[in-house]
């Protein structure tokens, strides 16, 4: 149980943080596929008698590499669906060439944070660490080609270079929050929890942290409840960030009329 | 030092840019000197973004040199302050105007920016410098179009750039907040020492300020002072067929020749009666 909550602390951070600029930078698209179609890697895996989380890992690469080589920043929708497609095609063989219906695969999918074992936590954090020191790393950069790649470009920003940077961290940030919610379900905590946060304040490093702190109450009352009614991990955090995202937007309807409003144009 | 201050910002000699094999550019020469105003006039895919682009080192170019304060345009390049065409901001960007105008600074460095008190008084400054003072909390992209036009200069001024490129900043501002864009341009072009070149397809709005100009058609330039370039002679050359320039109350009207004056290349505007 410690387990649990340590691994689901450490996702919760990640998931904001990244999620923060998967929002900002309308990559809404890519957070949905490469983690969708990463099983096919953990399924290949299976079949091949290697670690499925490696697998896993190892196609959400290669999917981020692929949207972003073949996709133009900002235009990635085609190049996503394409390797969304594709990435299925392959897991169902793969499921199909393993004979029974894996319990890893099973868990992989729709997340098994309460089953988390101590020697699962490295990798995790291993992980973790790394996408928390790129995405610090890439702060201002990112911020500045969200707001416009122009504006980047002109001070000496590569778009089509930071953009596949962007997406390897995605990647990064999916290998080690599906095992928790599940490539099923991690999207609900990449894009809920950012997407409420700014409704609340206009700072970028404001949102970040309260993108982090609604993250960190979704997962913590998910594992509570799950662990509480039997119910899977994943349905709550689905749940509670759909109502945190909601939240958010009524925080903004019912705030804008007192606030600041561009030209009623 | 004395050397550098005579030399010009920029020069620009032959560049010529191709498009999907079109030639877009060609042969294009100009020079913008120190503090100078000069506006980029052409029409509808006359080649002005290109143009920037190319001077920023966002657009390769097939032949030509383009050199700043006397030297080849390197890599990145931060005598250069940009504000490009047209920006969608997202109003429910969590990011404020004074955000963005700090990224002017240091938005190409990797980690995460230190609050210092120099960052913040350099921010501050740029925002006085584009009165943009009241709105400086506001996200950016609830601004207007004029407030965000106003965000956007601040952000590219505040590296201290010694040219200043716009492209078509005047094109979705009415009448009144086109002229204190210009006015505002022109006070940080001579206060700040920069050199200001601005793309636009009206010419009228910058005459008050514009030292130079450089009259794009055809893919070709042709540059000078305003008196030297929107001549008869001179644009007819230009665009390859007879057009007139016609001054009328302090306002320049260029017609196309053969269809008659109802047909108006350049300007808008209505001829007053
Ligand atoms: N990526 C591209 N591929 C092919 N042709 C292009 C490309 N970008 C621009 N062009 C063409 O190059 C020409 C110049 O375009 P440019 O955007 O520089 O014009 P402009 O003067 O800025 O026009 P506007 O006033 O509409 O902004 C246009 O005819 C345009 O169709
Ligand atoms: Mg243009």
């Amino acid at each position: 149980m410690a387990n649990a909550w340590t691994v689901a602390t450490m996702v919760a951070v990640i998931a904001g943080v990244v999620g923060f600029f998967v929002v900002l930078r309308a990559a809404a698209f890519p957070a949905h596929a490469i983690p969708n179609g990463a099983f096919a890697g953990a399924a290949a895996a299976n079949v091949l008698g290697l670690n499925p989380l490696a697998g896993l890992t190892a196609c959400a690469l290669l999917a981020a590499v692929g949207i972003g080589t073949l996709g133009r920043r900002g235009r990635h929708d085609v190049a996503t669906a394409l390797a969304l497609v594709m990435m299925l095609a392959a897991g169902a063989v793969f499921l199909g060439l393993s004979q029974e219906y894996e319990p890893a695969i099973y868990s992989l999918l729709f997340g098994e944070v309460l089953g988390v074992s101590s020697n699962e936590l490295l990798p995790v954090a291993g992980l973790a660490l790394l996408c928390l020191g790129a995405v610090a790393a890439l702060y201002r950069p990112l911020l500045l080609s969200s707001v416009a790649d122009q504006l980047g470009e002109a001070r000496g920003v590569q778009p089509y270079q930071l953009d596949v940077a962007f997406l390897v961290i995605l990647a990064l940030a999916t290998a080690m929050t599906v095992p928790v919610v599940g490539a099923l379900l991690i999207f609900s905590l990449m894009i809920g929890p950012p997407a409420a946060a700014r409704a609340f304040t206009g700072r970028p490093p404001v949102a970040i942290l309260l993108s982090v702190a609604i993250a960190l109450v979704t997962v913590w009352s998910a594992i509570a409840l799950s662990y509480l009614s039997n119910w899977p991990t994943g349905f709550f955090v689905g749940v509670t960030s759909a109502v945190s995202y909601a939240t958010g937007r009524a925080w903004t309807r019912w705030s804008r009329p007192g606030a600041r409003c561009s030209s009623m144009g | 030092m004395s050397a550098s201050e005579s030399a010009p910002i920029l020069e620009v000699e032959n560049l010529s840019v191709s498009l999907s094999g079109r030639r877009v550019l060609d042969q294009v020469s100009f020079s913008v000197g120190t503090g100078e105003f000069t506006g980029l006039i052409g029409t509808n895919g006359a080649g002005k973004t290109t143009l920037l682009r190319a001077v920023l080192g966002m657009q390769v170019h097939d032949s030509g040199v383009i050199h700043l304060l006397g030297r080849p345009r390197s890599k990145r390049n931060h005598l250069i302050g940009y504000v490009p065409q047209k920006i969608n901001l997202d109003p429910d960007m969590p990011m404020r105007a004074r955000d963005l105008v700090g990224l002017g600074l240091d938005g190409h460095r990797l980690g995460v920016p230190l609050r210092t008190r120099s960052r913040n008084a350099a921010v501050e400054a740029s925002l006085a410098a584009v009165g943009a003072e009241s709105f400086g909390d506001a996200r950016v992209g609830q601004l207007s179009g004029g407030e965000q036009q106003r965000i956007l200069i601040a952000h590219a001024i505040i590296s201290r750039p010694r040219l200043l490129l716009l492209d078509e900043p005047l094109a979705n501002l009415d009448l009144h907040s086109g002229q204190e864009i210009v006015g505002l341009l022109a006070a940080i072009a001579t206060e700040q020492k920069v050199a200001v070149l601005l793309s636009a397809h009206e010419i009228n709005p910058l005459l008050p300020v514009m030292d130079r100009v450089v009259y794009l058609a055809n893919g070709r330039a042709a540059s000078g002072t305003t008196e030297e370039v929107i001549k008869t002679e001179v644009l007819s050359a230009l665009y390859g067929h007879h057009v007139d320039v016609i001054s009328v109350h302090g306002r320049i009207l260029v017609v196309a020749g053969h269809e008659g004056l109802d047909h108006l290349t350049m300007s808008h505007d209505e001829v007053p009666g």
